[in-house]
C-alpha cells in the first residue's frame, strides 16, 4: 500500500497568551498557555479529501495552519510524502516544499491584497518561485489560471474590490493553483459566501480535484457541505479529535455523542416547523478545559470515568476511529 | 387585521453614479403573532427592509416612496422624534452581532432597566424585578446575580439571550431580528432559535426574521418572503415555498443548498451573480439568469399580488405556464 | 487596451471626485500652489534679492507699503530695517520654510515608517524597544530637541552657522528628531492589523521573505494615514522653524526666514511700522492653513476608502 501523502502524528500546539511580563510580576498573574491542538493524528491519501469539522475553538483552523507551516508544532510531527514537513519548511529546500502545499482562506475580503491587481496577486507565486520569469509568459500563465476558475483575461488589471465575494474566492483558488501543488488546505472556503455562490465555488473545487488529482484538507463547520465534499470526516472538539470515519459511515452511524449532537443540531429543511434537538450548554473556555474527556459536561452519557480519564483513540478495522469511553465500554 | 403592512416600499441611495434603488416596490404583511421569514442573499435588500421599518436607515439612504403601517397607523413618515417612543415599545430589534448590540460600559441590568423604564411607567425596583424575570425566561442561569454583570462576562450565546430579553423588555408587538444566529455556533443556533420562537409565542409578539439561512427559516417561520435584487420574488407559507417553490430563483436556491440527507455529484448552480444596484436588468430582475425566461420576462416586470398571499413574481406563474 | 495617464485616473477616481466637490479642498490647494510656486521660483519671480547684501540700500530702510504715504512702488509691501523688500523677503523666506518643512517631513517619514513597520511586523523585543524610544522622545518638547541638535551642530561646526545650507540641514534633522515618532506609532498600529490579515498569511504560505512582505504587501496598505499625518506635520514643521528662527536659533540673519522677519519686525511694531511683522505672519498663516485644510480633506476622503 502506498503511503499517505499527508500524515499528522500526535500534533499539538500551545500558545502563550500570558499577560505581559510587567503585569505578571506586579500582579502576580500566572503564565497562561492555550492548548489549541492537543494530540491530533490523521492520514490523508493522495487524491482524497479529508474534512475537519467542529465548532469555534475546536482547533481546526490551527491544524490547517500547522500543516502549511504558518505555525510550528509544539509537539508531534507532520509528514509530507514521507518526509518531515516541519524540518522541510526550515531547510534550504523549503521553497520546493511550499510549491507542493498551498492554502485557501476563509475571508474573501481579507485574503487578497486590496492594493494589488489580480495579475500581480495570481502571478506572485510564479515569480516568487521563479517558475516563469518572462513578462508575457507570466501574463499568459495567469490568464490560463484565471480561465480554469471561470474568470478571464479582462480581469487581469482589476482590483479585488471590483469583484464579488465568490469571484474573489475564485481568484484565491487560482493563486493557490499557480505552483501546481499536490496538497491544498482549504480553511472554510465557502463559509462567507451566499448559498448559490457557494455552489459554484464547490463545483469548481471538485472539478479541479478530479482534473488534477489534488488532495484536500477541507475545514468547515457546515456538515452538509462536508458531506458533499469529503471522502473522510474528522470531528474535533476543544483541540482533540473525537471521531474520524469514512463519510458514509459517519453520517449513517455516528458513534461519538458530540458527532450525534452536531448532526441533530442541523435544521431539517424538508420537515418544516420541526424544532431541532438543542445541545445542552456551550463550548467551554479553551483556557480552562474540563478534566478527562473534554465533552463530558455536555454529554448525556457521561459517567465518573469520563470526568477523570481522557478517552483513548480506538481504531477499528476500516480505519475509523473514535475516542469515547461509552463507545469503548459498549454503553452506546 | 394585519399587524404590519408594507406597501410598495422604495428605498433609494443617491450616489455619484446616480440614484440607486436598493428596494423597489416591496410589499408584504405580517399578522399578529406570526413569524415571517425574509430570506435572500447578500445585496438582496433584506436587512434594508428591516432597517426601513424600524426607521434606522443610514443617510443618504431614504424611503423614497411607499407606506409602512403598524397597527393601522402609518410609521414611515414619522420624524426621529416621533419614532423614538415607538421603537422599543412597539417594535423590538435584534441584530446580528451580540458583541456590539450591548454597551460594554454598562451592566446588563442597567441596560434592561433603562429600556423598561423608558417605555413603561415603572419604579426602579419593579423594573429590576421584571428584568430578572426576563433573564430567567431567556434561560440565563442565576439571573438574580448575573443581572449585575457586564456584557463581556457573558459568552456569545448568552449575550444573544440578553439581547432577546432587551428586545422583549417593553412588550413590543413586533420584533425585527436581523441574522440573530449567524454569528453563533451551530449548536447554539438551535438553542437561540428555539428560544426566540417560544418567547415570541408566549409574549404574543410577531417576528420578522431576516436571514440567509434557509434551514433556520424552515424550522422557525410560518411564512417566508424570498428577496432578490431589492424585490420580493416569492412569498407564501414556508412549507409550500420550500417544498414546491414557484419562482425559478427559489427553485435554484433550494437546489443549490447541499442536503445533509442525500448525496449529489455536483450542486445545482445558478450561473452569474445577483446584479449590482446600478445594473438591474429591465423587466424581471432575475431573467438573465433564469433557465426558463421568455420574451415577456425582459420587457415587463412581474408583480406580486397585493397583500402577498402565496404568490411568485414570475410570468411563468402568473400566466399559468408552470 | 488604452493606457490612461495617472493624472487622468486620479481625476476620475473616487478621490478625484471628492476633491472636485469639496470647495475647501480646491481653495486650499490653490492657495498652497500659489505659495509653493512663489517660493520655489523666488529667484526669478521676486522683484529683488533680499539675500544679496550688495543690492540693499540702507537709505530705503523701513519704508511703508506702496499704498501708504511714503511708500514706493518699487517696494510693494515696504522694506524692513535693512532695506530688504518685504515682498521678496516673503518669497525667499517661504522658500526656506518650505524646504525645511518638506525635508524634515520626508526624513521623519523615512525613519518613522521604517521603524514602525519593523516594530509592528517583527514584534517582540524590537517592538518594545522602538515603542519605549517613542515614549522617551515624546516626553521631550519638540522645541527643546530642536534647540539641542542645533546647539550641538553649532558646537561641532563653529564657523558654519553663517551658511544657509548648514542652517537648513540642522533644522531638518532637528525637526525629524521629534517628528518621526508619530509615523512610527501610526504605522506600527496599522501593521499589527494588516499582519494578521489573510493576504499576508497567503504570502507567507507561498514562501515570500518577511522583508519583501513588509515592503510590497503591508507598506502600501498602511500609507493612507501616513499621508494625512504628513500634511499636518508639514504645517507644524513650518511653524516650528519659524519659532526657532524667532528665538534666534534658526536661519542666519542675513538670509532671514519668515520667523526671523517676524522677530525683526516685532521690535518695530510699536513704533508703527507694522508691515515688517504682519506680512510675514500672514504668509506663515496662509501656508500653514492651506496645508492643514488639505490634510483635513485628505483624511475624510481616504476614510471611507479605507473601509472599502
Amino acid at each position: 500500500m502506498t503511503q499517505p501523502l499527508v500524515q499528522a502524528i500526535q500534533i499539538a500546539k500551545r500558545f502563550d497568551v500570558s499577560p505581559p511580563w510587567l503585569n505578571r510580576v506586579l500582579e502576580r498573574k500566572p503564565r497562561l498557555l492555550l492548548t489549541a491542538v492537543d494530540g491530533v493524528s490523521f492520514d490523508i491519501e493522495r487524491g482524497q479529501t479529508l474534512a475537519l469539522v467542529g465548532e469555534s475553538g475546536c482547533g481546526k483552523s490551527t491544524v490547517a495552519r500547522l500543516l502549511v507551516g504558518l505555525y510550528g508544532t509544539s509537539q508531534g510531527r507532520v509528514l509530507f510524502d514521507g518526509q518531515d514537513a516541519q524540518a522541510g519548511f526550515q531547510s534550504a529546500q523549503a521553497q520546493a516544499l511550499r510549491r507542493r502545499i498551498q492554502m485557501i482562506f476563509q475571508d474573501p475580503y481579507a485574503s487578497l491584497n486590496p492594493r494589488w491587481t489580480v495579475q500581480d496577486i495570481v502571478g506572485e507565486p510564479l515569480s516568487e518561485h521563479r517558475l516563469v520569469t518572462e513578462r508575457d509568459a507570466l501574463q499568459q500563465r495567469v490568464v490560463q489560471l484565471l480561465k480554469s476558475v471561470g474568470l478571464g483575461a479582462q480581469d487581469l488589471l482589476r482590483y479585488p474590490h471590483q469583484f464579488s465575494g465568490g469571484q474573489r474566492q475564485r481568484i484565491s483558488i487560482a493563486r493557490a493553483l499557480a505552483t501546481e501543488p499536490e496538497f491544498l488546505v482549504c480553511d472554510e472556503p465557502t463559509s462567507a459566501l451566499d448559498v448559490s455562490v457557494q455552489a459554484q465555488v464547490l463545483n469548481i473545487m471538485k472539478d479541479l480535484q478530479a482534473a488534477r488529482g489534488l488532495t484536500y484538507l477541507f475545514i468547515s463547520h457546515n456538515m452538509a457541505v462536508v458531506r458533499h465534499m469529503s471522502d473522510r470526516v474528522g470531528v474535533m472538539y476543544l483541540g482533540r479529535l473525537v471521531e474520524l470515519a469514512p463519510k458514509k459511515a459517519l453520517f449513517a452511524r455516528p458513534r461519538h455523542p458530540y458527532t450525534r449532537m452536531l448532526l441533530d443540531a442541523i435544521p431539517k429543511m424538508r420537515q418544516t416547523g420541526q424544532a431541532r434537538v438543542p445541545v445542552q450548554g456551550e463550548v467551554p473556555n479553551p483556557l480552562n478545559p474540563p478534566t478527562g474527556c473534554s465533552f463530558h459536561p455536555r454529554c448525556p452519557h457521561a459517567n465518573a470515568r469520563c470526568a477523570a480519564e481522557r478517552p483513548a483513540w480506538q481504531v477499528d478495522d476500516e480505519g475509523a476511529g473514535v475516542a469515547c469511553h461509552a463507545v469503548q465500554e459498549g454503553r452506546l | 387585521m394585519s399587524l404590519l403592512q408594507v406597501r410598495n416600499l422604495v428605498v433609494e441611495f443617491p450616489s455619484r453614479h446616480g440614484v440607486l434603488r436598493a428596494l423597489d416596490q416591496v410589499s408584504f404583511d405580517i399578522a399578529p403573532g406570526e413569524i415571517l421569514g425574509v430570506v435572500g442573499e447578500s445585496g438582496a435588500g433584506k436587512s434594508l427592509t428591516g432597517a426601513a421599518i424600524i426607521g434606522l436607515l443610514e443617510p443618504p439612504g431614504r424611503i423614497a416612496a411607499g407606506e409602512v403601517w403598524l397597527q393601522g397607523e402609518r410609521i414611515d413618515n414619522l420624524s426621529q422624534q416621533q419614532l423614538r417612543p415607538l421603537r422599543g415599545r412597539k417594535i423590538g430589534a435584534i441584530f446580528q452581532d451580540p458583541l456590539t448590540s450591548l454597551n460594554p460600559l454598562y451592566t446588563v441590568g442597567q441596560q434592561l432597566v433603562e429600556t423598561i423604564r423608558t417605555h413603561l411607567p415603572m419604579s426602579n425596583s419593579s423594573a429590576r424585578a421584571r428584568a430578572i424575570a426576563l433573564l430567567e425566561e431567556t434561560g440565563i442561569p442565576a439571573a438574580a446575580q448575573r443581572i449585575d454583570h457586564y456584557p463581556h462576562q457573558f459568552s456569545g450565546g448568552m449575550r444573544q439571550r440578553v439581547v432577546i430579553a432587551l428586545a422583549l423588555a417593553a412588550e413590543p408587538v413586533l420584533i425585527v431580528a436581523d441574522e440573530p444566529t449567524t454569528a453563533l455556533d451551530v449548536s447554539i443556533q438551535a438553542q437561540i432559535i428555539g428560544l426566540l420562537k417560544r418567547l415570541c409565542r408566549d409574549h404574543g409578539a410577531a417576528v420578522m426574521l431576516i436571514t440567509h439561512d434557509m434551514g433556520v427559516i424552515a424550522e422557525t417561520c410560518d411564512r417566508v418572503a424570498v428577496m432578490y435584487a431589492g424585490r420580493v420574488a416569492e412569498i407564501g407559507p414556508v412549507h409550500r415555498v420550500i417544498n414546491q417553490p414557484a419562482h425559478p430563483y427559489t427553485r435554484g436556491l433550494m437546489a443549490a443548498i447541499p442536503d445533509i440527507d442525500s448525496e449529489r455529484e455536483r450542486l445545482y448552480q445558478i450561473d452569474g451573480a445577483m446584479p449590482r444596484l446600478n445594473a438591474i436588468p429591465s423587466g424581471c430582475a432575475f431573467h438573465p439568469r433564469c433557465p426558463q425566461a421568455f420574451e415577456r420576462c425582459g420587457l415587463e416586470r412581474p408583480e406580486l399580488t397585493a397583500g402577498g398571499a402565496g404568490q411568485a413574481a414570475c410570468w411563468l406563474a402568473l400566466e399559468g405556464r408552470m | 487596451m488604452t493606457h490612461t495617464s495617472t493624472w487622468a485616473k486620479l481625476w476620475h477616481s473616487d478621490i478625484g471626485y471628492s476633491f472636485r466637490h469639496s470647495p475647501v479642498a480646491v481653495v486650499a490647494a490653490l492657495l498652497a500652489l500659489v505659495c509653493v510656486v512663489a517660493a520655489l521660483f523666488a529667484p526669478w519671480v521676486a522683484p529683488h534679492n533680499p539675500f544679496d547684501l550688495a543690492t540693499l540700500e540702507l537709505a530705503d530702510a523701513r519704508l511703508p507699503p506702496a499704498w501708504e504715504q511714503g511708500g514706493r512702488r518699487l517696494y510693494l509691501l515696504g522694506t524692513d530695517d535693512q532695506g530688504r523688500d518685504i515682498l521678496s523677503a516673503l518669497m525667499y523666506g517661504a522658500r526656506i520654510s518650505l524646504i525645511v518643512g518638506v525635508a524634515s517631513v520626508l526624513l521623519s517619514m523615512l525613519a518613522g515608517v521604517s521603524l514602525g513597520l519593523l516594530a509592528g511586523f517583527v514584534g517582540g523585543a524590537l517592538d518594545a524597544v522602538v515603542m519605549r524610544l517613542c515614549d522617551v522622545m515624546l516626553s521631550f518638547p519638540a522645541i527643546l530637541v530642536a534647540l539641542l541638535i542645533a546647539g550641538a551642530g553649532r558646537a561641532v561646526f563653529p564657523h558654519a552657522p553663517e551658511l544657509l545650507a548648514f542652517g537648513v540641514l540642522v533644522f531638518s534633522i532637528s525637526l525629524t528628531g521629534s517628528g518621526w515618532v508619530q509615523y512610527a506609532r501610526t504605522v506600527r498600529g496599522s501593521t499589527l492589523v494588516e499582519r494578521n490579515k489573510e493576504y499576508v498569511q497567503a504570502a507567507r504560505v507561498t514562501g515570500v521573505a518577511p522583508l519583501r512582505i513588509m515592503r510590497r504587501h503591508v507598506l502600501p496598505n498602511v500609507m493612507g494615514p501616513v499621508l494625512v499625518l504628513a500634511t499636518v506635520q508639514l504645517a507644524t514643521a513650518i511653524i516650528t522653524e519659524a519659532t526657532l528662527s524667532f528665538l534666534g536659533v534658526g536661519a542666519p540673519p542675513t538670509s532671514p526666514s519668515l520667523g526671523t522677519l517676524i522677530r525683526i519686525g516685532g521690535d518695530y511694531l510699536f513704533s508703527g511700522e507694522w508691515w515688517i511683522t504682519v506680512f510675514p505672519g500672514a504668509m506663515l498663516v496662509l501656508i500653514a492653513l492651506s496645508v492643514n485644510l488639505l490634510g483635513d480633506w485628505l483624511r475624510d476622503a481616504l476614510n471611507p476608502r479605507l473601509r472599502g
